[in-house]
């Protein structure tokens, strides 16, 4: 028998609303962590999945109570404990890691004080051996030079250095029980590759049980023994990992993994319609009915309860699992996207554009002279095709969005020029350009919430375009504003609503919607995404394709996410310290990926398939600025030839498949070694 | 041995860093001075009305007023006579008042000792409170503790001084006599003299002073109470107390620098109206009765040596946040 760690018993944690309801965030959870296991909690954002994992811990977050239920561990319930037993089993007993670690630990404070803190807390070790542990504690989370890590504070760490940090944080008390709240969120794809990597290791190493909350089923798939799916404060599916994402039997996580897309895949993944009821919604049936394809009568009268399936290992809450299970494993048809339209006609030019963010000294700008040697994006040259969607990818501080900016005008470049519409050269300044200029050119936001004004209703933030580029008023004005809520498929309801008022998915909708009223001829998407759930992710990147085929608009769509941008794009730019590396068309890159960067990221990619391994071909350096001089890329590369990369600036070679990367080796070879490995 | 090189070459830069700050905010700070000064003295130079005018009253006018322009130099050119006035400030002379005929040095001098009596007992009593008291309310939010001492604070803070000064000097000094409600002390005064007639004065800044500072070390400790690596501390086992010392306090004090340097140089710089109600001898009366003289050298002094306050506290205040910050310590380097 399998020795259980933490019992969850009919958990329900909620508020009282302001009338004095009780609204429940968390409904009747019953679960167990076994020893030794990883298990993962999957779930969209309001799912209650954070407030699960801390009530584990014996935290409930302010504002928030115990319903009812307990978190049984070690035969006491931690939801009734005072703060001083608590203080003796947190970070003892049971630890966390958080989801943000720069935020999560305590800026004053260096990073050897923050862990011998928890060492004096919770052994009994000496100075001298506690010094010698927080090395051990660093060496083990692979930090390079765990001495000097130790004198750092926080800040002068990277996101990846610092989520290591909080690792060796929450194993410095030995726990039983490792929490992991989104750990790698917000990370580059390969250094997320590299930290799930250390989990797995760890967990084998130390026999910690983990429990892991994600969004990402990714990266659930990549560290989980069994998984948790929640939906709306429930759990609606609880199995062994292979068996949830293989075959999953409930219409939910059904439809979540097929909303992801897949770097095997082109084409764009398949949207579930509507959205998680709000906490307090009153509905007497099952809480997916809404978006359910599976739905009958039955499950909008009686809500289904959680149930074994098979042989007592997994367990769903869904009264027409069957027809799930019954239903042939059908090869994943995504929506095929109409490549048709892309005529070679060229609609703005990138020409050895250059950006600096370095500040000019007084007299070098009254001398015009050029001071940075080096400057943060260099040598960019991309001429963009009338109705294609070109996408800028690369990991934070790869340019990507430096560029999108100096397109829009709001960045001044420094050398080069961008030109529209075949030979006129738009101004690096947006003062100069003229109003049809920036009509032509529409930016939508990577959070809609701070893009849209809050104080202005939807109406009035798709007037202002309307207004400002046509000159619109009055009767015609309402008219095209519903016209435009049709097209983003919102109703002509939402127009006097405020933004707190929509969902994350509508919000950003609006924001489309703002973009295409100008009817501008390109449209630059500034990791629109990335701050949405992957079920709205879907519907978001669905609706661009549609407006893109109706209007014949040009996207330059710049994502950190490899999958989202394989979906929607015709032709990939691949970069690295603001220069380029790879550009092509979207199937070759990433069929035939040839620069040893491409290479590194596709291979990080993180699939929601436990049988797909990311490859880890490069290390997670994390470099502060490009090198002077040669390639880019040469301090992580992994096929790195020496003096000739350090020294020489790489030349273009195009590929058989119309690739063009920036490379010493010649292309043929390394294609033929990437097939190899 | 080869960290404690970087180390070392490390403080070097920050000391080197923090050294050129310091001579890069010198200059800009005499530059303010200098525009200050220039902004007094076309002030009162456009303003109708001068100190022959003020004094003489009915008789300014023909030779009296010639005799009295003459008698004060003020039949020179006005840039004449603020070149030469500059030249004698930067030697540490304001020239002489145009309604007292004494040396502004001598006449400052008291009024700065008093001023600053005033200010360090105000500091002394209202700074320390304010801070356990903002503390206090922070970490028993909305519970009776923060209740009833943010309502005092709010009711403190809303009340304007004049009306608190007067009524402390009804109920205290009137109908308790217990303590003097007005200050009547020559301007020369010796400290221990002065003492029991500064209480009143304190109690009536220090109430508002005490009470805006509290109100805002109250919500920057909410706002890092909230924090991520507060809830990582609570997550790690650390006990309550120790958590409040080590992680919450450092960061929610960081911002309260800056204020309390603004209250210190309001504080120094006279507290107009408290001085004027309690006829206390400070700057702050000094300022009114120049102005009201139409004494403009005494004015420019006032002025300058205002706005020097101003200028060095500030300057005080950004270093030691410099050097608290172990963010922005960094930062500087690394640029």
């Amino acid at each position: 028998m399998e020795e259980i760690i933490q019992k969850v018993k009919n958990l329900s944690v909620g508020f009282k609303s302001q009338k004095g309801d009780e609204i429940s965030i968390l409904k009747n959870i019953t679960t167990n962590i076994k020893k030794g296991e990883t298990v993962g909690i999957v779930g969209e954002s309001g799912s209650g999945k954070s407030t699960l994992a801390l009530a584990m811990m014996g935290y409930v977050k302010q504002g928030l109570y115990t319903m009812e239920g307990e978190c049984v561990f070690n035969s006491s319930n931690l939801l009734n404990m005072s703060n001083r037993e608590l203080e003796k089993i947190r970070g003892r007993k049971i630890a966390m890691i958080p989801q943000n670690a720069g935020q999560s630990l305590t800026p004053n404070l260096k990073i050897g004080y923050q862990i011998d803190e928890a060492l004096k807390l919770h052994t009994n070790l000496n100075k001298n051996e506690r010094d010698k542990k927080i090395s051990e504690l660093l060496n083990k989370v692979r930090l390079p030079s765990p001495e000097t890590i130790a004198l750092r504070y926080p800040h002068e760490l990277s996101g990846g250095q610092q989520q290591r940090v909080a690792v060796g944080m929450a194993l410095a008390g030995n726990p039983d029980l490792l929490l992991l709240d989104e750990p790698t969120t917000g990370l580059d794809v390969t250094t997320q590759a590299h930290v799930l990597e250390l989990l797995n290791f760890i967990a084998k190493d130390t026999g910690t049980s983990m429990v892991y909350v994600s969004h990402d089923l990714g990266a659930i798939a990549q560290v989980s023994d069994r998984i948790i799916v929640m939906y709306s404060g429930e759990i609606v599916l609880e199995g062994p990992a292979r068996d949830i994402l293989k075959k999953p039997i409930h219409p939910y996580t059904y439809g979540l993994l097929k909303s992801i897309p897949k770097l095997s895949l082109a084409g764009l993944p398949d949207s579930m319609p509507g959205s998680q009821p709000q906490p307090g919604a009153k509905t007497k049936g099952c809480s997916f009915y809404d978006r359910c394809n599976l739905a009958e009568d039955k499950c909008k009268k009686n809500s289904p309860n959680l149930e074994y399936v098979g042989e007592f290992k997994t367990r769903v809450r869904c009264f027409n699992y069957k027809k799930l299970i019954e239903q042939k494993s059908e090869k994943q048809s995504n929506i095929k996207r109409n490549e048709k339209n892309i005529k070679i006609n060229e609609i703005l030019n990138l020409t050895d554009v250059s950006i600096s963010y370095a500040k000019q000294k007084l007299l070098d700008q009254i001398l015009n002279k050029i001071t940075d040697t080096n400057p943060t994006v260099k040598d960019i040259n991309i001429d963009i095709n009338k109705g294609e969607t070109i996408a800028l990818v690369g990991e934070s501080g790869s340019g990507k969005s430096t560029i999108l900016k100096s397109i829009a005008g709001l960045l001044r470049t420094k050398e080069g020029n961008i030109k529209f519409d075949q030979d006129r050269v738009l101004s690096n300044d947006l003062k100069k350009r003229n109003s049809s200029d920036l009509r032509a050119i529409q930016l939508i936001f990577q959070n809609p919430d701070e893009s849209l004004n809050p104080n202005h209703t939807v109406e009035e933030i798709l007037a202002q375009p309307l207004k400002l580029y046509f000159g619109l008023s009055g009767e015609e004005l309402k008219n095209n504003i519903i016209e435009l809520l049709e097209k983003v498929r919102l109703g002509k309801f939402y127009m006097a609503r405020y933004p707190r008022q929509l969902s994350g998915g509508e919000k950003q909708r609006v924001a489309v919607a703002r973009a295409f009223a100008a009817k501008p001829d390109i449209i630059l998407c500034d990791e629109v995404t990335s701050a949405l759930d992957v079920s709205v992710q879907a519907a978001v990147l669905n609706l661009l394709q549609k407006l893109k085929e109706d209007f014949g608009t040009t996207y330059i769509f710049v994502s950190h996410d490899l999958a989202v941008v394989r979906a929607i794009s015709d032709r990939v730019a691949v970069l690295y310290q603001g220069r380029l590396c790879e550009i092509g068309p979207s199937k070759n890159v990433y069929k035939f990926p040839s620069h040893p960067y491409t290479e590194v990221l596709l291979g990080a990619v993180l699939e929601p398939d436990p049988d797909i391994k990311p490859k880890l071909v490069a290390e997670d350096i994390v470099e502060d600025k490009p090198p002077e001089k040669g390639c880019c890329f040469q301090g992580r590369c992994p096929r790195f030839l020496g003096d000739k990369c350090k020294n020489e600036t790489p030349p273009w070679q195009i590929g058989d498949n119309g690739n063009a990367i920036r490379c010493h080796i010649n292309i043929k070879d390394l294609e033929k070694k990437q097939n190899g490995n | 041995m080869f960290h404690l090189l970087i180390f070392i070459l490390k403080l070097r830069t920050i000391i080197l860093i923090m050294f050129f700050l310091i001579i890069k905010r010198i200059l800009l700070g005499l530059i303010t001075l200098f525009i200050v000064s220039l902004i007094t003295f076309v002030g009162t130079e456009v303003l109708p009305g001068d100190a022959c005018t003020t004094y003489l009253e009915r008789e300014a006018y023909g030779a009296a007023l010639e005799a009295c322009y003459k008698r004060l130099g003020l039949d020179i050119p006005a840039h004449e006579r603020y070149l030469s006035w500059a030249y004698n400030v930067i030697q540490g002379d304001f020239g002489y008042s145009l309604s007292g005929q004494m040396p502004i040095n001598e006449v400052l001098g008291p009024r700065v000792k008093n001023s600053m009596v005033l200010a360090s007992a105000a500091i002394i009593i209202g700074i320390p409170l304010a801070l356990i008291l903002g503390i206090i309310t922070a970490l028993w939010r909305d519970k009776l503790p923060d209740i009833t001492i943010s309502t005092v604070t709010i009711f403190a803070m809303t009340i304007p001084e004049f009306i608190s000064a007067t009524l402390l000097i009804l109920v205290v000094a009137i109908w308790l006599e217990l303590l003097p409600g007005i200050v009547i002390v020559p301007t020369d005064v010796t400290i221990t003299e002065l003492l029991p007639n500064i209480i009143l004065p304190v109690i009536a800044i220090a109430m508002i002073m005490t009470a805006h500072m509290a109100r805002m070390v109250r919500s920057s400790v909410i706002q890092v109470m909230a924090s991520d690596y507060v809830q990582m501390a609570i997550l790690k086992g650390v006990p309550y107390w120790k958590m409040v010392f080590k992680h919450v306090l450092p960061n929610a004090l960081l911002p309260a620098i800056n204020v309390v340097a603004l209250t210190i140089a309001w504080l120094l710089g006279g507290v107009v109206v408290t001085e004027v109600v309690f006829n206390y001898p400070g700057l702050g009366r000094l300022v009114i009765e120049s102005i009201s003289n139409r004494d403009l050298p005494t004015v420019q002094a006032l002025a300058i040596i205002l706005a020097s306050i101003y200028v060095s506290i500030n300057l005080i205040a950004d270093l030691l946040t410099l050097m608290l910050n172990p963010r922005l310590k960094t930062l500087q380097i690394r640029k």
